[in-house]
């Protein structure tokens, strides 16, 4: 490619990091601006470091926290971890060890910058448009919504991030999702990123960096940007990407690590440059219609398997995995999911725990009480959206209509803390992974917005939002 | 890792589509801090019951799964999370390749980190190694190449520099770790910094 040639995002922010390009022979060295760390998929790296004498090369560009195995109910000491058992209690106390010896930052039980690590780095303002970012966790793809090129990795690259701040990386091929029109009220970024992935399928991204482009796309706020971006991944994607504009501006400014003064400045010129060229050329390219969209719900064991709330589930004849899902799932094809009785309803997770989230579903249930037989549990992102989202009342709201407010983490989303879905139980979920087991072994989960979750823990059943907003 | 250059085994055959890494190892199983071990928690949710005890029904409790170090699978194998424990897992049980039409992005480099092989192959010999479950096939890694015992052969595509990995056993962060000079020089003279 020539220099002049046009250039889409991913191509700018990838070449500004070459520290050495790919050959036939070499992948290239890609350098890493930002390494988030959590205590699950650190440890192992940080014994190889250990074995070889090595220190972290760049501590002031890492960053800690805690949310995979924390608690959601209050921690005030230590002995409190006991209440999510021995072992994720020992992996705790390692990740301090570990940040404490080699030095690294860790929002740690103390700090009330605590969170989910994707929900903590935009929070700070260290992620950025044009970082490269990195983390031992596949949902690293919710930083591309600032323009940055974010993705999961495993333990042993975590290792050589922390030695020598680069990955060996092959470039990515590209594929431009154009989502135009208006979402309609009661459609949120949930929406559309779950019909994204039932039309794509959920390996339709395998091997591309993905650009969400598109009238819907520039419409939405950071939050919901994230959301999209979020479940890149299960879609397969190595990372999902969003060109940074005034919105992604206007949210970073003044944010405790964020460019300030001048540095601002000079950044956000910076930054403006990184959109696609007109004419740059991606590997593929599809669009779908934001306008027509409805709510979607998933109805299978992963997040392809989606329909709009109000539709059948499909039939797919005699093909054994679908079968082995529905039959996992107890659901029967033909009818739609709205006469199933839900038992579970989880509000949170890096894809739907930020404060537009939590406000979209507390404006369904103000006023509203869960039904009868129904656990609503509400985790915020962070213990910053905790703060905001107490201030605003929004707290209230759902322990009025009785649902449980908690601390900050994963919770739910994967069910390693403690908090579980039963077995058996049907749990209408706002996270991103509607796998067997997810949520807790037999657990079976339904992704949906969080305004669908809402309206869902009212009904007792699987209900489509759009009645309750007219009712507001 | 290990050096590996070819690998003669008999096949167990997990059809399934979409297996992802929380059925690989279930994330309650995520909490240790050590990357040993973990064999006994592979698919632990499939292949145990509720009650603890082995479900005669699933495919690695069988006899004819003793032994066999070559997992064939249906396609997008490995999807789902980061988590380097999947492979980890596979390879404490015994395993040491995992062949399927499409391998997930993170799991495939996982897997090629430790020594495990991903191995992706056209739909044919796909649907030859899923109808004939048990069979032992070759994995020559210099050729890249699987034979089967029809006779055939197909070529699966592999990165040059994973393929030097695994026939030369590469500790990838010792190569890294040759350009620090190269990464210290990014750092003095890139235009801006993080
Ligand atoms: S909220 Fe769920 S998906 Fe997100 S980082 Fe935590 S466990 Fe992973």
């Amino acid at each position: 490619m020539s220099i002049n040639a046009p250039k889409t995002l991913f191509e700018k922010v990838w070449s500004q990091h070459l520290v050495k390009d790919e050959t036939p022979q070499t992948p290239a060295i890609l350098y890493i601006d930002l390494h988030l760390i959590h205590e699950v998929t650190t440890p192992q790296a940080f014994t190889l470091l250990r074995e070889k004498k090595l220190p972290v090369r760049r501590p002031d560009l890492t960053l800690g926290t805690m949310d995979h195995s924390t608690p959601t109910t209050p921690v005030r000491s230590f002995k409190d971890l006991a209440v999510v058992g021995e072992s994720a209690a020992n992996q705790v106390v390692r990740m301090q060890e570990n940040c404490k010896d080699f030095g690294l930052q860790l929002y740690g039980f103390e700090s009330e910058n605590r969170g989910i690590v994707h929900v903590i780095g935009p929070e700070l303002g260290a992620t950025q448009p044009g970082k490269t970012i990195v983390c031992g966790d596949s949902h690293t793809s919710t930083h591309g919504a600032f323009g940055a090129l974010a993705f999961g990795i495993g333990t042993t690259e975590v290792g050589h991030v922390l030695a020598t701040q680069c990955l060996l990386q092959r470039k990515p091929k590209t594929l431009a999702i154009e989502v135009g029109g208006t979402l309609g009220r009661g459609v949120s970024a949930k929406d559309v990123i779950l019909a994204i992935i039932g039309q794509i399928g959920v390996d339709g991204g395998t091997g591309h960096v993905i650009e969400y482009r598109g009238a819907a796309i520039e419409a939405m706020g950071m939050d919901a940007r994230m959301t999209v971006c979020n479940m890149s991944i299960e879609a397969g994607a190595r990372a999902g990407m969003i060109a940074p504009d005034d919105t992604t501006f206007t949210y970073l400014k003044g944010r405790p690590r964020a460019p300030a003064g001048t540095e601002w400045n000079d950044a956000v010129v910076r930054w403006k440059a990184l959109r696609s060229d007109p004419g740059a050329a991606y590997d593929r390219t599809i669009s779908i219609d934001g306008t027509g969209l409805s709510p979607m719900v998933t109805f299978g064991t992963n997040p392809g398997m989606v329909i709009p709330v109000n539709d059948p589930v499909p039939d797919s004849g005699s093909d054994p995995s679908f079968r082995k899902a529905l039959n996992y799932m107890q659901i029967a094809p033909g009818k739609p999911l709205s006469q199933c009785p839900v038992d579970v309803v989880f509000v949170g997770s890096c894809t739907n725990s930020r404060i537009s989230d939590l406000q979209q579903a507390a404006d369904i249930m103000r006023g509203q009480k869960v039904a009868k037989g129904v656990r609503m549990l509400v985790v915020p992102g962070s213990q910053q959206i905790k703060k905001e989202a107490e201030a605003l009342g929004l707290d209230r709201i759902f322990v009025e209509s009785g649902a449980e407010w908690r601390e900050s983490g994963c919770s739910m989303c994967l069910g390693m803390n403690g908090d579980t879905v039963p077995s058996g139980q049907l749990s209408v979920s706002t996270s991103n992974r509607n796998f067997e087991g997810r949520q807790g072994i037999g657990a079976r989960t339904i992704l949906a917005s969080p305004m669908t979750a809402a309206a869902s823990a009212i009904a007792g059943k699987v209900t489509d939002p759009r009645p309750y907003l007219l009712d507001s | 890792m290990q050096a590996i250059r070819q690998l003669i085994s008999n096949t167990v055959v997990m059809p399934a589509t979409d297996i992802d890494t929380d059925q690989i190892i279930p994330a309650r199983f995520l909490t240790t801090t050590s990357r040993d071990g973990l064999g006994s928690r592979l698919f632990h949710d499939w292949r145990f019951k509720t009650d603890g005890k082995p479900n005669p029904d699933f495919i690695l409790n069988q006899p004819q799964a003793s032994g066999c170090e070559i997992l064939v699978a249906g396609r997008n194998f490995g999807c789902g999370s980061s988590r380097e424990h999947a492979p980890w897992a596979l390879l404490d049980f015994g395993l040491r390749a995992v062949i399927s039409t499409e391998i997930a992005d993170i799991f495939r480099s996982n897997s090629l980190k430790n020594g495990l092989l991903p191995i992706v192959v056209d739909e044919k010999t796909h649907a030859w190694l899923i109808g004939h479950p048990g069979v032992e096939i070759r994995i020559d890694v210099e050729q890249s190449t699987v034979s089967l015992p029809n006779g055939s052969s197909a070529i699966y595509p592999i990165d040059e520099f994973a393929r030097y990995c695994l026939l030369e056993g590469v500790d990838q962060l010792g190569f890294l770790r040759k350009h620090s000079d190269a990464i210290a020089q990014f750092e003095e003279t890139r235009p801006w910094k993080p």
